[in-house]
């Protein structure tokens, strides 16, 4: 209980910080739509075979967007030592970790809410053909997608060329993440139910997201401290 | 004298090959449907073998230098990686040469070829990260965990990727993959030599390491006067 809420508060500051800035927010909401137009001139927009890939898209331009929040997670903290002083509080690694992998969570969940309506006005799909479903593939995934980011995010946060090394590293370990949402988002786009295949793509998705929170969660104590 | 066994396990390992390639080249006959080009399997399947074992050894690096703290450790963690990118690339390369004489193209996104380049691209991650972290336990303990990162992730991407359709031969060990008794035994004998050569590259990098080390704290000695 009392690592929740110490994760709650973590998550909560982060938030906070955010909103009153909305540095990170501001940028990857734009290179979120500044992609989607660009996506626009790689093929016709309005064409039949666009639905076909429509998910792999969604998901590129959310990956993407992702980074931005990502990188800035724990770059915050270096300015005036915020990491050493939350390192020092009394709240343990894991809990620091789970509220800054909540807040980025919240961030990324709402890009996509607002870039899910401006991808079905752009490319003329109908977003709402099976809303649970769809909505269940996105809590998942982005979860998944923050817990590694966060991660890295921890990891990197010290480097050279930090900006640079998160997503060459984050990309590849998010492959079975971003597959797995760009093959059930496709055809929940296309209004067709979940049904066969697609189901072990749910199931693998829900086991990306344990095993890596979990690991997270264990190997977050090195990361930060050693 | 480690230096000397070294050079002696490289010249057995290198007798080795050349036999083997002897015997591949005069003692096999050709497959019957791919002709000579089907040799290849003999270095493409046990670079692959290799290169996994290498990663699987750098898992076990990583967690024994979290364990341990010991730099050893982190040196046979990047010494096993390089080398397991090495083979990794070997099998990858002389697989694209074996596809552009079988399928006609170099590469086609089948489910083994891309989780294969995935776990390279991974583990090349591991190198950069590396890279671009000065301080000698900090860029151990990091290693380390990203070490254990990409193991995790590996049984995804082969999962993940293995649902998508396939033209890759199947798999000739754990596999429904048929081979003939004689090509069988002569794949694990060419094992053999690469598995030396692969003991022996590990071996070298991890001396450099050590020298690196050797080399670093004489420098921070010197700065300290």
């Amino acid at each position: 209980m009392r690592f929740l809420r110490q994760a709650l508060t973590v998550a909560s500051k982060d938030l906070r910080s955010e909103l009153r800035t909305k540095e990170a927010l501001n940028a990857s909401l734009s290179f979120a739509l500044v992609i989607l137009l660009l996506f626009s001139f790689a093929f016709d927009p309005t064409a039949d075979t666009t639905r076909e890939i429509s998910g792999g898209l969604l998901w590129l331009v959310f990956a993407f967007a992702g980074a931005l929040i990502l990188n800035r997670s724990f770059a915050r903290e270096l300015e005036n030592d915020c990491l050493d002083a939350l390192i020092a509080s009394p709240v343990p690694g894991p809990a620091l970790f789970l509220g800054k992998a909540l807040a980025n969570y919240v961030l990324l969940l709402g890009i996509e809410v607002v870039c899910l309506p401006v991808f079905g006005v752009f490319y003329n799909v109908r977003v709402t053909g099976q809303p649970l479903w769809l909505g269940l593939v996105l809590v998942l995934a982005s979860w998944g997608v923050s817990v590694v980011g966060t991660l890295f995010s921890a990891l990197t946060v010290n480097l050279r060329l930090r900006e640079l090394m998160l997503p060459m590293l984050v990309y590849p370990m998010l492959i079975p993440c971003l597959m797995a949402a760009m093959q059930l988002t496709t055809p929940l786009l296309a209004g067709q139910p979940l049904q066969g295949d697609l189901l072990a793509w749910m199931r693998m998705l829900i086991g990306f997201d344990i095993i890596f929170t979990s690991l997270a969660l264990v190997l977050i104590d090195t990361v930060l401290i050693g | 004298m480690r230096e000397r066994i070294l050079y002696g396990l490289g010249a057995v390992a290198a007798a080795l090959l050349v036999r083997n390639i002897w015997k591949l080249l005069t003692g096999l006959p050709d497959e019957a449907f791919q002709g000579a080009i089907f040799r290849i399997i003999f270095f493409h399947v046990p670079a692959a073998f290799t290169c996994f074992l290498c990663f699987f050894s750098a898992l076990i690096a990583g967690v024994a230098y979290l364990k341990s703290k010991n730099l050893k450790w982190d040196a046979f963690g990047v010494s096993v990686t390089e080398v397991g990118l090495a083979f990794g690339a070997a099998n990858l390369i002389s697989g694209m040469i074996w596809a552009r004489i079988i399928w006609g193209i170099w590469w086609t996104w089948d489910w083994r070829l891309t989780s294969m380049l995935i776990c390279w691209l991974l583990y090349a991650g591991y190198l950069v990260l590396r890279r671009a972290i000065e301080e000698p336990t900090e860029r151990a303990r990091l290693s380390a965990v990203m070490s254990i990162l990409s193991f995790s992730v590996v049984p995804f991407v082969f999962f993940s990727i293995k649902w998508f359709r396939t033209q890759h031969p199947q798999p000739v060990l754990f596999g429904d993959g048929k081979m003939d008794s004689g090509y069988r035994v002569m794949l694990y004998t060419n094992w053999i030599p690469l598995l030396m050569f692969a003991a022996i590259l590990v071996a070298v990098r991890m001396m450099q390491e050590r020298r690196q080390r050797e080399i670093d704290a004489l420098r921070r000695a010197a700065h300290a006067f």
